[in-house]
């Protein structure tokens, strides 16, 4: 049985002529305990995607099901990191997290409730920084407060929004390892979003290319048969990953090019009153011009 | 310029000495009713130099007096603050609300306290002797709330979209997601609101109590310009403004810690 499902899930943005349309056509089968990555270019719609997931959007068409059930509304069981992290700055990194775990377990005696916090943020490796603001800490601590935060709800399933798409290439390298980490010791269901094809080939059992926008849909789904622990130096020349990475390229490349961008827009023609300056014209009673003025519509593709 | 060492005493002490050397031409050419600084001083020094005396009703140290307006500020104050912080969260919340009710707010706010006051009477007449307090009162809570009533609105309405986002992903409830998540974000905006209200309340006493004659900074004020005193007009502005500088640094204070939340 489908764990988490997506069938046919289309979702634009705004009304009448200024509609976008972002995703279309998305279908989506994940298994529990499986970590998928979905790769995709900026702007196309993997943020709306997890929302989509998350609840906090609802799809034009189309549904979302996790166990068989239509996700309606956001809830605890799906943890979210968001790609901005949204810590409240006002709470610092264990009230952040027990924030959560208030809402989770509400019936928890309160010292199993701290120790489960503590745990979490020990996880995370943030013990010494247990109880600054968010604002005074790095961006990748306050990504892994926001993971620490995600896995303390225990949920179901982990939505990972590009966690580490604002941080350094080795800071990323270390959060990499540790998300690979946690998730050995937890093993969710997780979707990781990310911008990076070798983010993804390295921590998921499967990656699946988002096609270049506007318009949006899931590519093939590659199996990234790598067997575990992954050994960041080796990978790089290992020929699997190597294919992996050349067809998930080869991909987004080919949907670009495909992609026509139709811009279509109005022009306006004006009146046309050739004025014969010798010739005084009357001023009431007004001659109508030579020509009407009139709107045209005109495509232009741009390749 | 360049910077000089206790530029910050000098600087302001050079502002104040052209102030009173202005106050001492004007009253020697062309204010001849204006009292110089000297017998400003001399007029005054009763008052200052034993601020909480009470010689008579009307007759009491600069101090004493102003305790008394500040008394009736704070009641106002926070009748102004208990009534604006929640309309201000509903106008923020609800698009509704504010479609109902903005118009009509627009059009009460410029509304100087010296309208609102004979109507402030008016409308506790039957509460007697305490009438005056009362509707002093109520002009000092209608006029001073409106900035906490907009900058609460305006605060709420800027709470980010990913805060709302954590509180509907936790499930909060929706005095949850009011108290943990809504007010704390509002706060910096809604104390930027408290301290122009306290303020307008500041200005609005003196108002009320000219009109209505209490005893206080103001109706002091206004009975000796009855009793053509001219030397305490001047003690009294001063006081006044120094107490409203100083309310507006204590709150300012307030202001900052809740800045960085
Ligand atoms: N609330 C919204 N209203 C209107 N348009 C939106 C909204 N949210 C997203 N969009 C549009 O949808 C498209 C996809 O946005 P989305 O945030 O999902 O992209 P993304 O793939 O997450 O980008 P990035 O990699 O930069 O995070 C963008 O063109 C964006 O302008
Ligand atoms: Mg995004």
């Amino acid at each position: 049985m489908p764990f988490l499902q997506l069938s046919d899930v289309s979702k634009g943005y705004g009304e009448g002529p200024g509609r976008t349309s972002v995703l279309r056509d998305i279908s989506l089968t994940i298994e529990k305990g499986e970590f998928v990555a979905i790769v995709g270019y900026s702007g196309v719609g993997k943020t709306t995607l997890i929302n989509l997931i998350a609840g906090l959007a609802r799809p034009d068409s189309g549904t979302v099901t996790l166990n068989d059930l239509e996700i309606t509304e956001p809830g605890p069981d799906r943890g979210i990191v968001f790609q901005n992290y949204s810590l409240l700055p006002w709470l610092n990194v264990a009230e952040n997290i027990r924030l959560a775990v208030d809402q989770v377990f509400p019936n928890w005696a309160e010292a199993k409730k701290s120790r489960h916090v503590d745990h979490y943020i020990a996880m995370v490796n943030l013990t010494p920084a247990r109880d600054k603001k968010p604002a005074e800490l790095s961006g990748g601590m306050r990504q892994r407060v926001s993971v620490a935060r995600a896995l303390a709800m225990d949920p179901q399933i982990l939505l990972l929004d590009e966690p580490l798409s604002a941080l350094d290439a080795l800071t990323r390298a270390t959060l990499q390892d540790e998300i690979g980490r946690i998730w050995q010791e937890n093993r969710k269901t997780v979707v990781l979003i990310t911008n990076d094809p070798d983010e993804g080939i390295y921590l998921a059992d499967r990656i699946i290319p988002l096609s270049a926008g506007p318009n949006a849909t899931l590519g093939p789904s590659l199996t990234v048969d790598i067997p575990r622990p992954r050994d960041r130096r080796a990978l790089n020349h290992d020929p699997r990953f190597k294919d992996l990475r050349r067809q998930i390229f080869a991909y987004m490349l080919e949907s670009r090019a495909a992609q026509r961008v139709a811009v279509s827009r109005k022009l306006v023609l004006p009146d046309l009153e050739p004025e014969d300056l010798d010739r005084p014209r009357p001023n009431a009673g007004r001659v109508g011009p030579i020509r009407r003025g009139e709107w045209k519509r005109e495509t232009v593709e741009v390749q | 310029m360049k910077r000089f060492r206790l530029d910050w005493l000098v600087l302001p002490a050079l502002g104040f000495g052209a102030v009173i050397a202005f106050w001492y031409f004007s009253s020697a050419t062309w204010a001849k009713e204006l009292p110089n600084p000297t017998k400003t001083w001399l007029a005054s020094r009763d008052y200052v130099l034993k601020p909480f005396e009470k010689r008579g009703e009307m007759d009491q140290g600069i101090l004493r007096f102003t305790w008394y307006s500040l008394v009736l500020v704070t009641k106002g104050y926070l009748l102004a603050l208990v009534l604006g912080t929640p309309l201000g969260f509903f106008l923020g919340l609800s698009k509704t609300f504010t479609k109902t009710f903005d118009p009509i707010i627009q059009i009460l706010r410029p509304v100087s306290p010296l309208a609102w006051l004979p109507l402030g009477i008016i409308l506790f007449m039957g509460a007697g002797k305490s009438a005056s307090e009362l509707g002093a009162l109520f002009t000092i809570a209608v006029c001073a709330m409106w900035p906490t009533v907009l900058n609460t609105a305006v605060g709420v309405r800027a709470v980010p979209q990913d805060y709302l986002n954590v509180a509907r992903v936790l499930k909060l409830s929706r005095a949850k997601t009011l108290w943990k998540v809504l007010i704390p974000a509002t706060l910096p905006y809604m104390f930027t609101g408290f301290r122009l209200s306290l303020g307008i309340a500041w200005l609005v006493i003196v108002a009320a109590e000219m009109l209505t004659g209490r005893p206080g900074i103001g109706g002091f004020l206004w009975q000796e310009y009855n009793a053509l005193v001219y030397e305490h007009i001047i003690l009294c502005i001063l006081t006044i403004g120094i107490v409203g500088f100083v309310l507006d640094r204590l709150m300012s204070l307030i202001e900052l810690r809740f800045k960085t939340a």
